[in-house]
C-alpha cells in the first residue's frame, strides 16, 4: 500500500461489487484493447520518504551557493518568515479557484487586497487577480491594446529586458501582430521621430527601470501616444513602485510587470507573478480573474470573483485572452510581503538597495576598471563599461562565490544590489578583481 | 475588533505600525532627482506582526482546502498535495538560486527538469517535453504555437483552422483564437463524444488541427479516437489533447499511441501539486519527435555529462521569463518518485474505480445521461423527482456538510450539469459518507425544500449579490471608501 493510495485489495473488491464490474480492468472497456499499453513503463523505483529527501537534498546541493549581484527580472530580497508561514496553510495553498464564494471568502479577501496594493503601488484605478510574471503580463498588455484599438502594429522599446521583448515577439508573432522596435540611445529609450513611429500603432510599450536599469523620463510621449489613439503600456518591476513616479502620473493606460521582489524567493526562476493594471475606461478589456466586493443576502460584507462576462468560460472564441489559471498563491506573498513591511518599511527597504547600488557602483569605478557611460539616474540596478573582457570577469568572480553582472553589448555590464548585499560582501567583491 | 469578520488589512491599519523589522548598512543616503520621484501617500497597510498573522490566519479558515473535507471537483482532480513536496521543493538550494545563473551552476534543478520530462514522456508515449509553460491554459497556448510553426515550416500557410467540440474547455478556442487560428466548432454526440459526421464535413485542406480532451468533458473514453486522428491527418493537421482529463488514463493508455501530436499536462491536477487557490499552476507541452524542435527555448538537454539549455532556431521562441514553474514541477517531481514505477501506473485504474463507485451508488437519485461505466469522473443531470430543485440549490446544501461542491453546469450540454471526480486519493470511508450526505440531501430536497435553495446555512457568508457586484464594481480599497464618502 502507498500512503496516497488508501483502497485496500478488499475495499476493491467491494466497490466492484456494488458496481457489478468483475475487475478494473472491466471498467476500462470502451477503450479498445489496442490502446491499452500493455508494456512496462521505464520509470524509475519508488523512493520512502527518507531516500526521497536525501535524493533532494543531493540534487539541492548541485545547485551552487552564490552571493547574487545580478538582476534583470530576478532580485535576491529578503523575505519574512511570516510569509511562507501563511502561503504554507492548506486552506491558501491547496484550494481551488474560488468559484464557490462562501467556502472561499479567505481567498477572495486577499485577491481584493492585493488588487488594493497594486492599484496604490501603480496608481492606476484597478488591477486583476495576477498573472503568470512580468514578461506575460507585459505580452497581455499588447493584447489588450490590440483588442481596444483594433490595429496591428506595436511600438515595442528596445530597452526592454531581453526576456520581456523575446515573449513579446513570440506572442505578436503568432497573432500576427507586427512590432516597431524603438532605438536607444545611451542607455535610455531615443525618442527622436518618435510621431513618425506611433503612426497607425496601437501604442507602444516602455520600461522603466530599464533594462540596464536606468530610469527613463518620456516627457510628453502619453500625449502623443494618445494622439495617434493608441495605449500607452508602462512595465515597471514590483520594488520600483513606492520609489519613482507612478505609473499613472507618467500617463499610462496599461501599467505591468513582475512582483517577484515583493515577497517572492529567486526560486530559480519560478513561480513568479506579473501584475496588470488599468483605468476605469479599461476595466472590461482587462484580462484574467477579478474579485470584487459585494453582500451576502444578509447584507454582510463578502467577495466575489466579479465581470466574468470578459472570461474564456463564457466568451470562448471571442475572449481577448485565455488565461484562468494565474499565480494567485503568490499574489498572497505579496500582499503579506507588503502588509509586513507596511507603508513606511516598503519605502526603508527601497531606499536601502538605492544607497547601495550607488555606494556599490562608486567602490566599482574607485578601481578605476570601470566607466560609467550612461550616467543617467538608477535604481538598485545599474550599469558600467568594464574595461577589460566581461566574460573572464565573470568566471573569475564565479570561482569566488559570486554570480556577477549581466553582460550586455559592447562590455556593458549591469549589476543588481538588494537591502541583502552588505559592505563586506562589496569589498570581497572589489578584492576579487583588484 | 471582532476576529471572524470581514475587515480589510487597509482598515485595521494605524499609522506607524510595521510587521517587520529591517537593520541597514550605513551607506550614505542617495537623493534622486524630485522630478522622478513619486510625492503621494499610497493608501498601504500598517499594523503589527500579531495584528497581520491573525489578519491571515482569521482569513485563511473562511477557506476550504482540501485537507478540511472532500472536494469533488469535477475536471480539477482535486487529489491530495503531499506536504513531502512542498518540503523538498523549498530546500534552500531550490529557492535560493538565481535563474540566470550558469548551467554548471543549476545542474540540481536542470537535471530534475530534464528526468521530469522523461518521466511526463514514459507515461503519455510523447518524445519529449517542455515544463516552461505556466498553466494549463499556457500549455495549450505553446502547444497551438507549435502546431502553426510546424505547418509554416511545411509551407501549409493556408491550414488556419482549428477545430473544437462545443463541449470543450473555454480556454480551447481561445487559446486558438490569440494564436491566430479560426476556430471550426463541431457539435458532438450525446454523450460527448465526436460526432463523425460532424467532423468530416468540415475536415478540409484548411485544418490545422483538431483539439481534444479524451476522456471527454461527460467523462467518456473517445473510442474512434484512433478513425478521428486519421482522418485529420490524412488532411495533413495535426492532433491536441487537451490534458485535463488525464487522471484517468495514468498506467493504462498513452496520448501518443491514440494519434495525438501534441499534449499539454495540468501538473496541478494529475501530479498532485497545488492549486494554491487558482494559481501558480504548471503546464507542461509534449510534442511527438517530429515536432521537438519547435518546444519553446530555452530547452534543457543532457550533452557531454550536462544538463544545460539550449536556444533552438526553430523553437516557437521564449513563452515565458525563464524555466516556467520551476517549484511547481520540482512538487511533481517529488510526487512521481515517490509512487515511482509501482506505484504510478495505478492512479488511473484507482481514479475510475472511485468515480465508478459514487456513480453507481447515486444513480437512483439522479438522471445520468450517461448509463455505460465512467473514466475518472461523471456527470448527473439534475434530480430525479424533484424539477424544483437545481443542482445549484444541491452544490450550496453540500457546503454545509463540509465538503466542497462537484463542479457546476458544465459540460454545456447538459443542464444541470453536476461533473463530480472523487480521485484516487479517497478512501472508502469518504465516499460512503459523501453518498450518505447526498441521499440526505435528496430527501431533504422533497422534504424540506427551502432548505436546500436558502443554503448554504454554516458557511461564512450566505448566498452573495454577484449581479451587483458586476453592475458597479468595487475593486479595491480605494473605491470602497470613494464609496462610502459618497453615501455619508
Amino acid at each position: 500500500m502507498h500512503k496516497y493510495f488508501p483502497q485496500t485489495p478488499a475495499d476493491q473488491n467491494k466497490m466492484l461489487d456494488d458496481i457489478g464490474a468483475s475487475s478494473i480492468d472491466d471498467l476500462f472497456h470502451a477503450i479498445p484493447e489496442t490502446l491499452k499499453y500493455r508494456g512496462t513503463f521505464d520509470l524509475p523505483p519508488s523512493l520512502g520518504d527518507f531516500q526521497l529527501t536525501k535524493h533532494m537534498q543531493e540534487k539541492q546541493a548541485l545547485n551552487a551557493s552564490l552571493t547574487v549581484f545580478r538582476g534583470a527580472g530576478a532580485f535576491d530580497h529578503y523575505i519574512p518568515t511570516v510569509v511562507r508561514s501563511i502561503t504554507s496553510r492548506q486552506e491558501f495553498l491547496t484550494s481551488y479557484t474560488p468559484y464557490q464564494p462562501e467556502v472561499a471568502q479567505g481567498t477572495l479577501q486577499y485577491i481584493f487586497e492585493y488588487q488594493s496594493i497594486v492599484s496604490e503601488l501603480t496608481g492606476m484605478d484597478v488591477s486583476n487577480a495576477s498573472m503568470y510574471d512580468g514578461t506575460t503580463a507585459t505580452a497581455e498588455a499588447m493584447y489588450m491594446a490590440y483588442g481596444i484599438t483594433g490595429k496591428s502594429t506595436i511600438c515595442v522599446s528596445k530597452t526592454l529586458n531581453d526576456h520581456i521583448l523575446e515573449v513579446i515577439k513570440t506572442y505578436a508573432y503568432f497573432r500576427n501582430i507586427n512590432i516597431t522596435y524603438v532605438e536607444e540611445k545611451n542607455g535610455h529609450i531615443d525618442l527622436t521621430g518618435i510621431d513618425d513611429l506611433l503612426q497607425d500603432t496601437m501604442g507602444i510599450i516602455v520600461q522603466s527601470p530599464n533594462k540596464y536599469g536606468v530610469i527613463e523620463t518620456y516627457g510628453d510621449l502619453s500625449d502623443k501616444v494618445h494622439q495617434h489613439k493608441g495605449l500607452f503600456i508602462f512595465n515597471r518591476e514590483g520594488q520600483a513602485l513606492s520609489l519613482l513616479k507612478t505609473p499613472k502620473d507618467e500617463g499610462a493606460d496599461i501599467a505591468c510587470g513582475d512582483l517577484q521582489a515583493l515577497g517572492i524567493p529567486l526560486s530559480s526562476g519560478g513561480p513568479y507573478i506579473g501584475y496588470l493594471a488599468t483605468n476605469q475606461a479599461y476595466i472590461r478589456k482587462l484580462p484574467g480573474r477579478i474579485c470584487g466586493m459585494t453582500k451576502d443576502i444578509d447584507g454582510k460584507r463578502a467577495f466575489v470573483l466579479t465581470l466574468q462576462a470578459r472570461e474564456q468560460h463564457i466568451r470562448r472564441d471571442k475572449a481577448n485572452s485565455n488565461i484562468c489559471s494565474n499565480q494567485s498563491l503568490n499574489a498572497l506573498a505579496v500582499t503579506v510581503y507588503v502588509s509586513a513591511l507596511g507603508k513606511q518599511g516598503i519605502k526603508d527597504v527601497t531606499q536601502a538597495c538605492l544607497n547601495g547600488a550607488y555606494h556599490f557602483k562608486n567602490m566599482l569605478l574607485n578601481t578605476g576598471l570601470f566607466e560609467d557611460v550612461y550616467k543617467h539616474p538608477h535604481f538598485k540596478e545599474f550599469t558600467l563599461k568594464y574595461l577589460g573582457d566581461p566574460e573572464s570577469l565573470n568566471i573569475l568572480l564565479r570561482q569566488h562565490g559570486f554570480l556577477g553582472p549581466v553582460i550586455q553589448k559592447n562590455e556593458m555590464v549591469t549589476f543588481a544590489v538588494t537591502e541583502k548585499r552588505t559592505l563586506e560582501e562589496m569589498q570581497a567583491f572589489v578584492g576579487v578583481l583588484q | 475588533m471582532r476576529p471572524f469578520d470581514q475587515t480589510l488589512i487597509f482598515e485595521k491599519s494605524t499609522h506607524e505600525r510595521q510587521a517587520s523589522h529591517f537593520t541597514f548598512e550605513n551607506f550614505e543616503t542617495i537623493a534622486l532627482p524630485d522630478t522622478i520621484l513619486r510625492h503621494d501617500d499610497p493608501l498601504l497597510p500598517e499594523v503589527s506582526e500579531l495584528e497581520l498573522m491573525r489578519h491571515f490566519i482569521n482569513m485563511s479558515t473562511k477557506n476550504m482546502g482540501i485537507e478540511t473535507g472532500f472536494y469533488p471537483l469535477g475536471s480539477c482532480t482535486m487529489k491530495y498535495n503531499p506536504k513531502i513536496n512542498d518540503e523538498l521543493a523549498t530546500l534552500k538550494g531550490f529557492t535560493d538560486t538565481h535563474p540566470l545563473s550558469n548551467d554548471e551552476d543549476m545542474q540540481g534543478i536542470l537535471s530534475i527538469y530534464h528526468d521530469t520530462q522523461k518521466m511526463l514522456s514514459t507515461l503519455t508515449g510523447m518524445d519529449t517535453f517542455s515544463l516552461n509553460p505556466f498553466a494549463g491554459a499556457h500549455g495549450e497556448q505553446t502547444g497551438l504555437m507549435i502546431i502553426k510553426k510546424y505547418h509554416e515550416q511545411q509551407g501549409n500557410t493556408h491550414k488556419n483552422v482549428i477545430i473544437v467540440p462545443d463541449n470543450a474547455h473555454g480556454t480551447n478556442p481561445a487559446s486558438a483564437v490569440i494564436c491566430g487560428f479560426k476556430v471550426v466548432e463541431i457539435k458532438s454526440n450525446p454523450d460527448g463524444t465526436v460526432n463523425l459526421e460532424a467532423l468530416e464535413a468540415v475536415l478540409d485542406d484548411s485544418v490545422a488541427g483538431l483539439m481534444l480532451t479524451n476522456p471527454n468533458t461527460a467523462g467518456v473514453f473517445e473510442k474512434d479516437i484512433r478513425l478521428i486522428a486519421d482522418k485529420v491527418h490524412a488532411k495533413g493537421g495535426l492532433l491536441y489533447y487537451d490534458g485535463a482529463n488525464l487522471n484517468a488514463l495514468v498506467g493504462v493508455a498513452r496520448p501518443a499511441d491514440m494519434g495525438f501530436d501534441v499534449m499539454h499536462i495540468n501538473l496541478h491536477k494529475t501530479f498532485s501539486t497545488p492549486h494554491g487557490g487558482g494559481g501558480p499552476g504548471s503546464g507542461p507541452v509534449g510534442v511527438v519527435s517530429s515536432l521537438t524542435q519547435f518546444l519553446p527555448n530555452p530547452q534543457v538537454v543532457y550533452e557531454n555529462n550536462q544538463y544545460k539549455r539550449i536556444y533552438h532556431p526553430h523553437s516557437i521562441g521564449r513563452v515565458g521569463g525563464f524555466l516556467g514553474n520551476t517549484l511547481v514541477y520540482l512538487r511533481a517531481y517529488v510526487y512521481m518518485r515517490s509512487l515511482g514505477k509501482e506505484h504510478l501506473v495505478d492512479i488511473g485504474p484507482r481514479a475510475v474505480l472511485n468515480a465508478n463507485y459514487v456513480k453507481t451508488k447515486l444513480k437512483d437519485h439522479f438522471n445520468m445521461p450517461l448509463k455505460d461505466y465512467c473514466m475518472h469522473e461523471f456527470v448527473y443531470d439534475g434530480l430525479k423527482d424533484n424539477s424544483d430543485i437545481k443542482t445549484l440549490d444541491i452544490a450550496k446544501r453540500l457546503l454545509d456538510f463540509g465538503m466542497h461542491a462537484p463542479t457546476i453546469y458544465f459540460p454545456l450540454i447538459y443542464k444541470q450539469a453536476m461533473m463530480i471526480e472523487p480521485t484516487e486519493a479517497e478512501s472508502l470511508q469518504t465516499l460512503d459518507t459523501f453518498i450518505e450526505v447526498m441521499e440526505q440531501i435528496v430527501k431533504e430536497a422533497k422534504e424540506t425544500p427551502e432548505l436546500l435553495k436558502t443554503a448554504p446555512h454554516h458557511g461564512y457568508v450566505k448566498r452573495l449579490d454577484e449581479a451587483t457586484a458586476a453592475r458597479h464594481p468595487i475593486l479595491t480599497y480605494r473605491q470602497l471608501k470613494e464609496k462610502e464618502a459618497s453615501q455619508s
